[in-house]
């Protein structure tokens, strides 16, 4: 299974901030849209950072004016960027290691969709459901 | 408002595709406590159970089995059955608006993924499912050919299609006729020539999709040896890394099968099953006729994406290899319904969790919703579709409550199926479906086999007398 199929039940829309924008706008979206990270992408629609309500938190704690500052100054500019082969397992994997929270995808220059740890966790939940139920089936239902 | 699922006035519910999804959902739907749902299933075929009958192997009976559970469902008073009426050509949505709260499209994915290359469209390249379709005797492709007097096929890819076609090619005549395999096809494969059957993966054993009971199986055929090559299964770097970090043990375990075969010698058994690792087909070849006659394959090593997953990249390596067949199974794709929005990026509907979505404002359209691989992609096992369908009917319950329902004009029982008559007055119920079934199971008997199928519509209407 790769993260392909995860993009495939959450519509097609990622919700991007610019990086001048500021730190509040950036709430406002993650708040309408409820979700807990913004990619942060260039005029040309290149990911160059992430946002997550982490890093908002981290900076508010000992800064006041942080609402008024643009993303730029606060995000994540190290982005892991995943593509759409990539393997749920492995995908899940790097994110546990490296604490990431939210991987955006990339088709080529595209941004086609972000992938949240709660997908992955998800995904794997159903993935071992769907074989738990294949089994139970095969050896309680029947006799053969 | 008053909101439908009482006695008086139940929850009516189409759903369209019977195949495992399809009965998940109406499973789920007609288990709830405290609501009446009265569910209509629909299928272009006249046949219920979608893949299960038409794409799981013949010789994995076992696997079969699961459709008893789809029967209870269908023996639930509420739920029928409409064989034969076909979306877009028998009925449309509108039609299905005129008499349903909720509709679920659960049609599965219907078509191929092409590898891209030259020579793709030689006669005797076809795609993988045409040919599982072929054996397992959907009506739409009992008549297809396919020229199994060459000596050699290779099938492109490692998922467990791939490996069904690949061990189905290789089973003996005498295996076969144990199976519910079509009887055409059992016919076409007695006069089989095929002796060699290359399986090809363009990772390696560690990444390659099929599972662990697949590939010790084609370790065990009767009449056929199945081989690798002691390069292609070694683990590289990365791999083993990886596999050191995740312990898992089921992969643990496939490389270990694989590791063995390519440690076996050929016996004298008639056919070989060639298992090919970290190889990509860059091009068809083909002679005067028009006709495939080699595969010229690219070696590739494995790179890290930022992500941690290993991906083939194509080295500077060829070879070339004879084959006379070759089937393509590298990924289904699902096809646009009419009238439904589809995602063109993964072949599936525009969906969120299964509410169809305004391909304009992206919000969720009312009534409308999707389960199984037209929803999620072809992943997973039948199961997965469980867990699949009960997020959609969750959905539908939501939305339910919330009075986010269709209002439809004629909402009875009797109307609906008065629609189908009218449109499709070829249509099968389930009564009909059940008798079909006692007679393939009977003629199967007689023969020392699970079932003998029905593959013509024609002949089906004529058994039941119509």
């Amino acid at each position: 299974m790769n993260i392909a199929s995860l993009l495939t039940t959450k519509g097609s829309t990622v919700v991007t901030i610019r990086s001048d924008q500021t730190v509040r706008h950036a709430l406002q979206l993650l708040a309408r849209h409820n979700i807990g990270a913004l990619v942060a992408v260039d005029e040309r629609g290149k990911p160059v950072g992430i946002l997550s309500e982490r890093d908002v938190v981290r900076e508010a704690a000992r800064n006041e004016v942080v609402f008024s500052q643009p993303v730029g100054s606060i995000m994540t500019r190290e982005v892991v960027i995943g593509v759409p082969q990539d393997d749920l397992l492995s995908v899940g994997h790097t994110m546990t290691e490296k604490r990431i929270r939210h991987l955006p995808v990339m088709d080529g220059d595209r941004l086609i969709g972000i992938v949240s740890i709660g997908d992955v966790v998800k995904a794997q939940r159903d993935q071992y459901q769907g074989e738990i139920e294949t089994l139970q089936t095969q050896i309680l239902d029947n006799p053969v | 408002m008053i909101r439908p699922g009482t006695e008086a006035d139940p929850l009516r519910v189409a759903i369209v595709g019977a195949g495992p999804a399809g009965y998940y959902a109406a499973d789920h739907l007609l288990k709830q406590d405290g609501l009446v749902a009265e569910v209509d299933m629909y299928d272009r075929l006249p046949t219920p159970y979608g893949l299960v009958r038409a794409g799981v192997a013949p010789d994995h009976q076992k696997i079969k089995a699961v459709t008893a559970a789809f029967d209870k469902v269908a023996a639930n008073p509420r739920f029928r059955f409409f064989g034969g009426v076909e979306l877009g050509k028998d009925v449309t949505p509108a039609d299905l608006k005129r008499h349903y709260h909720q509709i679920v499209y659960s049609t599965g994915a219907q078509t191929d993924r092409r590898m891209g290359i030259p020579g793709e469209n030689l006669k005797g390249s076809h795609p993988a499912t045409e040919f599982v379709a072929w054996y397992n005797g959907h009506p739409d492709y009992r008549d297809f050919q396919f020229d199994l007097s060459k000596e050699q096929a290779a099938v492109v890819g490692v998922g467990n299609v791939a490996i069904d076609v690949a061990r189905i090619l290789c089973r003996s005549p005498e295996e076969l006729a144990r199976t519910d395999i079509a009887d055409h096809a059992l016919d076409a494969l007695r006069k089989s020539r095929i002796k060699e059957v290359y399986l090809l993966g363009r990772r390696g054993p560690a990444q390659a999709a099929f599972t662990n009971p697949e590939i010790r199986e084609i370790g065990e055929l009767a009449d056929a040896d199945v081989l690798a090559l002691p390069s292609e299964v070694e683990l590289d770097e990365l791999s083993r890394a990886a596999l050191e970090q995740s312990q898992d043990r089921a992969t643990i375990k496939k490389v270990e099968i694989i590791q063995g075969y390519a440690r076996r010698q050929p016996t004298d058994k008639s056919k070989r099953l060639i298992v090919r690792f970290l190889v990509s087909p860059v091009e068809l070849i083909g002679n005067d006729a028009g006709e495939v006659t080699a595969m010229r394959l690219v070696r590739n090593r494995l790179e890290a994406t930022a992500a941690g997953t290993l991906q083939p990249r194509p080295t500077d390596q060829f070879e070339t290899i004879p084959a006379g067949l070759v089937f393509r199974s590298v990924g289904y794709r699902g096809v646009a319904l009419p009238g439904l929005p589809f995602n063109e990026s993964w072949g599936v509907i525009l969906n969120e969790k299964g509410r169809v979505l305004d391909p304009e404002t992206k919000q969720p359209v009312i009534g409308e919703y999707t389960a199984g691989w037209i929803k999620r992609g072809p992943t997973g096992v039948i199961g997965t579709n469980k867990p699949d369908a009960a997020e959609t009917v969750t959905c539908m319950l939501e939305d339910l409550a919330n009075g986010r329902i269709l209002v439809p004009e004629e909402p009875g029982r009797a109307a609906a199926e008065r629609l189908v008559r009218q449109r499709q007055p070829r249509s099968f119920s389930y009564e009909d479906w059940l008798a079909l079934n006692r007679l393939e199971v009977d003629k199967g008997k007689a023969e020392g086999r699970p079932r003998a199928k029905f593959t013509r519509v024609e002949d089906m209407l004529a058994a039941l007398g119509r």
